[in-house]
């Protein structure tokens, strides 16, 4: 435990200096992981591949014959390697695995709009589903607040390992979370919004109302100068163009409402769940949307998600339009879905194994605006990896080895 | 959506629409009922089977006269019929259909909010055989399911055991005895999910007492039953409670019990060995805890395989290797959907991830097969490839345990029932716009297409 200990300090030491952004405090060993396959997704897969991870981060991507072992180095072999994998959305760490009151803390439904809300705030990286994800090769979430109110709060991108949400974070504002439909109801008949409309009508107003707000800001008379308001100053960045907003929606007819909006404020969002993607694809594909689709393997597969299709990130895909898999948001058994086995269904449905890959490794970090920091094997990016003893999307395959930063951090076959 | 693909099946393939028209003819001949009984004698050649009670053949030929397998067996050993229409399955695995042993497909509700322990109520009366949930899983190779009510009952009611013919009414569906009775089990629970305000208990003492209460009482309907050795003026008054419950303690019925916890688990024993009633442990969380208990026992356990741990206290402690440590143990294991919580179509990905945690290939594919028939007491109709089993078949596009494979075909009784080159097939077997609707009827004289029923 005392190296551990050590580390723990040291890490507390760290994120006071830095204040964010701080992944690996401890120096990480030169580490060489060779794959008989190596799916870099910065090309090509390597037959017997070797990645070099010095202090870290990635040193060296290449062919086992050319690059000797170096003196030094811990050695890890495995059948495949690939990039730490990405879950592009999900609500672990904020959802707890007992799915009691005093572990849930995805989703206030106080009141309907509260972009102020941070991930930061209610991260657990001690809750047990992030090892449990983690086991899996997933070494980076973009997890936060859940969908279920008309704007829940903010996202941020986290490693699956740390002891406090500060060692763990990577982007501690990624996006604002909406949900346009059904689910964007409080469920009290008396509260707003209680139709599509409303929900509509009672976004465009806060983004009329930030536009206020900004311009008494560039008023340059500290009299006339607004009040600090944590809301006005989250939707700010979103109208600037600093977050995107992530809309989660199902229906074709809120996909589409959610382009409306982003094309009258000029605003950056990223769709999410998208179940009837594939009805306005060609719409989305104009407007330069990606898309995080929804779990293939959500529970129930009703009501507003009932049209969803195993096929749709290869019909996407097909389309040209950018898309990442993700674990979603489970409310009970299993409390959590698992994007290496989402990524499993699609590349059974009509994505080849690097397009399905893409989806959870260098596609996500993109939509992540991250790719230049994760999701694939090059020289200058983290060091994050897993190793599989087969084709990672078999059922019957294990991911032996994951690596983040430099450390292994799980080597329990899973 | 994604162009249709030919994906190529068993040839020859069904022979388009003037097949599509002859067979609507054919249905509208044989009249009422559903699915017209199998006119002529199939055999499914160059196939590799897996008989799931034997080794694997290699090429086999498997002949279904009937709706009956009437052979199975290497190629050079089993003779083909002469009349027989000839499938050339090369390249295809065809395994029995799967066996559900507890699902919700076709939004059945049982108990309602009165009372914990209704025996009385039947799933059957409430089942809706368009729910599209029967078309996935046809679409997923399964051909027989237990469907139950919901676990948030001590007793929640009588479930149904039915076979996934092409059906308009549950009657088309329900698997009967000789005398022609619709067979199924009694579905209880105990742990969490049953406790809630009173009449429900609030512990699970009070759950276990409530229960053994009610089974007392009815062992005293049954003994004046007795007594009254059938004289009309001594009879006890019919009540449907308590002759639901008899079923149970005279063994006409299998308890199928939700449980979780290990000592849940051993309390579902305990009541078992009490009344001496026939029980199947049902999604088991933690089976793993108590093995040994339970393969000394010999108490069948059909377990479910879900992604991760957790969504409630009582599976928390869930694992991916409960089959692997049951089997281990030497106790019967077979794997569940409880569709809706995992999706009938991907039930043969519940094995390769039992497989992933250590079970042996043999046991997990047993688990989705023979294991469920046994435990609806079921096997001697269904469950492998055995000449007089009904020709329940699944024909799979390679390796039933690999992500790629694909169900191609999925036979009941020796009617196709689902075929995934038929678009309107596939819709259900992929999902897309449409796939979540109460599925058209399959009326017996009309082409489905034409008359979407709701």
């Amino acid at each position: 435990m005392q190296p551990r200990r050590v580390v723990r300090w040291f890490a507390l030491l760290a994120a006071a200096v830095a204040a964010t952004a701080v992944t690996a405090a401890e120096p990480a060993p030169l580490l060489a992981i060779y794959g008989d396959v190596v799916h870099t997704m910065a090309g090509p897969p390597l037959e017997k591949g070797v990645v070099l991870i010095e202090a870290g981060k990635i040193t060296l991507v290449g062919s086992a014959l050319d690059i000797p072992v170096p003196p030094a180095a811990r050695v890890l072999r495995g059948r495949v390697v690939t990039p730490g994998l990405i879950d592009a959305h999900t609500a672990v760490g904020l959802t707890g695995y007992l799915n009691q009151e005093q572990d849930q803390d995805q989703l206030d439904k106080g009141e309907p709009i509260q972009p102020e809300l941070r991930a930061l705030d209610s991260y657990n990286p001690r809750e047990r589903l992030v090892e449990w994800v983690r086991g899996f090769g997933i070494t980076t979430i973009h997890t936060g607040h859940a969908p279920g109110a008309l704007v829940s709060g903010q996202t941020m991108v986290v490693k699956t390992v740390g002891e406090t949400v500060g060692d763990a974070v990577v982007v501690p504002a990624a996006m604002v979370a909406v949900t346009l439909g059904d689910d964007a109801r409080p469920g009290d008949e008396k509260k707003s919004p209680g139709t599509r409309s409303k929900a509509v009508a009672m976004l465009r107003g806060e983004f009329v109302k930030t536009q206020d707000y900004l311009r008494k800001l560039d008023l340059g008379d500290p009299e006339k100068r607004p009040d600090r308001d944590l809301r006005r100053e989250v939707f700010a960045d979103v109208l600037r163009g600093r977050l995107p907003l992530l809309v989660t929606v199902n229906r074709a007819t809120d996909i589409d409402a959610a382009l409306r909006i982003a094309k009258e404020f000029g605003i950056r969002i990223v769709l999410d769940s998208a179940a009837e993607a594939y009805l306005v694809a060609d719409r989305i594909k104009a407007a330069g949307v990606p898309v995080i689709v929804h779990p293939s393997m959500r529970r129930g597969g009703s009501g507003e998600t009932e049209n969803i299709s195993f096929e749709t990130p290869a019909t996407l895909r097909a389309k040209g339009i950018p898309v990442a898999l993700q674990s979603g948001f489970e409310g009970y058994v299993p409390k959590t879905r698992v994007a290496l086995f989402e990524a499993a269904v699609a590349a059974a449905n009509g994505l080849t194994t690097e397009q399905a890959l893409a989806t959870i490794t260098s596609d996500a970090a993109a939509i992540l605006g991250l790719a230049d920091r994760v999701g694939s094997l090059r020289p200058g990016l983290d060091g994050d990896v897993a190793v599989f003893d087969g084709d990672p999307f078999e059922y019957t395959s294990h991911c032996t080895a994951v690596v983040i930063d430099g450390r292994v951090v799980s080597e329990e076959p899973r | 959506m994604q162009p249709a693909r030919r994906e190529r099946h068993c040839a020859p393939p069904r022979g388009g629409v003037v097949h599509r028209i002859a067979s609507a003819l054919v249905a509208a001949v044989v009249g009422a009922g559903v699915a017209a009984a199998q006119d002529r004698p199939i055999a499914f050649t160059k196939a590799d089977l897996v008989p799931i009670s034997g080794p694997p053949i290699a090429g086999g030929t498997l002949v279904v006269i009937g709706g009956t397998i009437a052979a199975v067996g290497p190629a050079a050993t089993t003779p083909i019929p002469p009349d027989a229409r000839t499938i050339d399955c090369t390249g295809r695995v065809i395994m029995p259909g799967l066996v559900d042993t507890h699902s919700h497909v076709g939004g059945g509700w049982g108990g309602d909010a009165s009372g914990p322990i209704q025996p009385d109520v039947r799933i059957l009366d409430s089942i809706n055989v368009r729910d599209s949930g029967f078309r996935k899983a046809r679409a997923g190779g399964l051909t027989t399911l237990n469907i139950m009510p919901g676990s948030g009952h001590l007793l929640s009611g009588q479930t149904i055991y039915a076979k996934l013919r092409k059906a308009s009414t549950i009657d088309d569906l329900a698997i009967r005895d000789a005398a022609g009775k619709p067979l199924g089990g009694m579905k209880m629970a105990n742990g969490t999910n049953s406790q809630k305000d009173a009449p429900f208990p609030g512990t699970r003492s009070k759950s276990a007492a409530l229960v053994r209460q009610k089974f007392l009482k009815a062992q005293d309907y049954r003994r004046k039953l007795a007594e009254a050795k059938g004289d009309a003026a001594k009879l006890p008054d019919r009540d449907l409670e308590m002759e639901g419950l008899l079923d149970v303690l005279d063994g006409r019925i299998v308890v199928h019990h939700h449980c979780h916890r290990a000592d849940d688990i051993m309390t579902v024993l305990r009541l078992r060995d009490e009344f001496g009633f026939k029980v199947v442990l049902h999604h088991v969380s933690e089976a793993w805890k108590v093995a040994d208990q339970l393969a000394k026992a010999k108490a069948p356990c059909s377990v479910i395989v879900v992604d991760a741990p957790g969504g409630k206290i009582e599976a928390m402690d869930l694992s991916l290797a409960t089959g692997a440590v049951l089997e281990k143990a030497g106790a019967p294991v077979a794997i569940h959907t409880d569709d809706p919580v995992t999706d009938s179509r991907l039930f043969l990905r519940a094995a390769g991830l039992a497989v992933r945690a250590g079970m042996s290939r043999e046991k997990a594919l047993e688990a989705l097969t023979l294991a469920g028939a046994k435990m609806l007491e079921l096997d001697a109709r269904i469950g492998s490839l055995d000449v007089g089993k009904d020709a329940d078949l699944v024909v799979l596009s390679g390796d039933p345990l690999a992500v790629r494979t694909k169900v191609l075909e999925t036979w009941v009784e020796g009617i196709q029932v689902f075929d995934r080159d038929d678009p309107d097939d596939r819709l259900f077997a992929v999902g897309g716009y449409g796939a979540g609707r109460d599925q058209k009827a399959h009326a017996c004289c009309t082409d489905a297409r034409l008359s979407e029923t709701k």
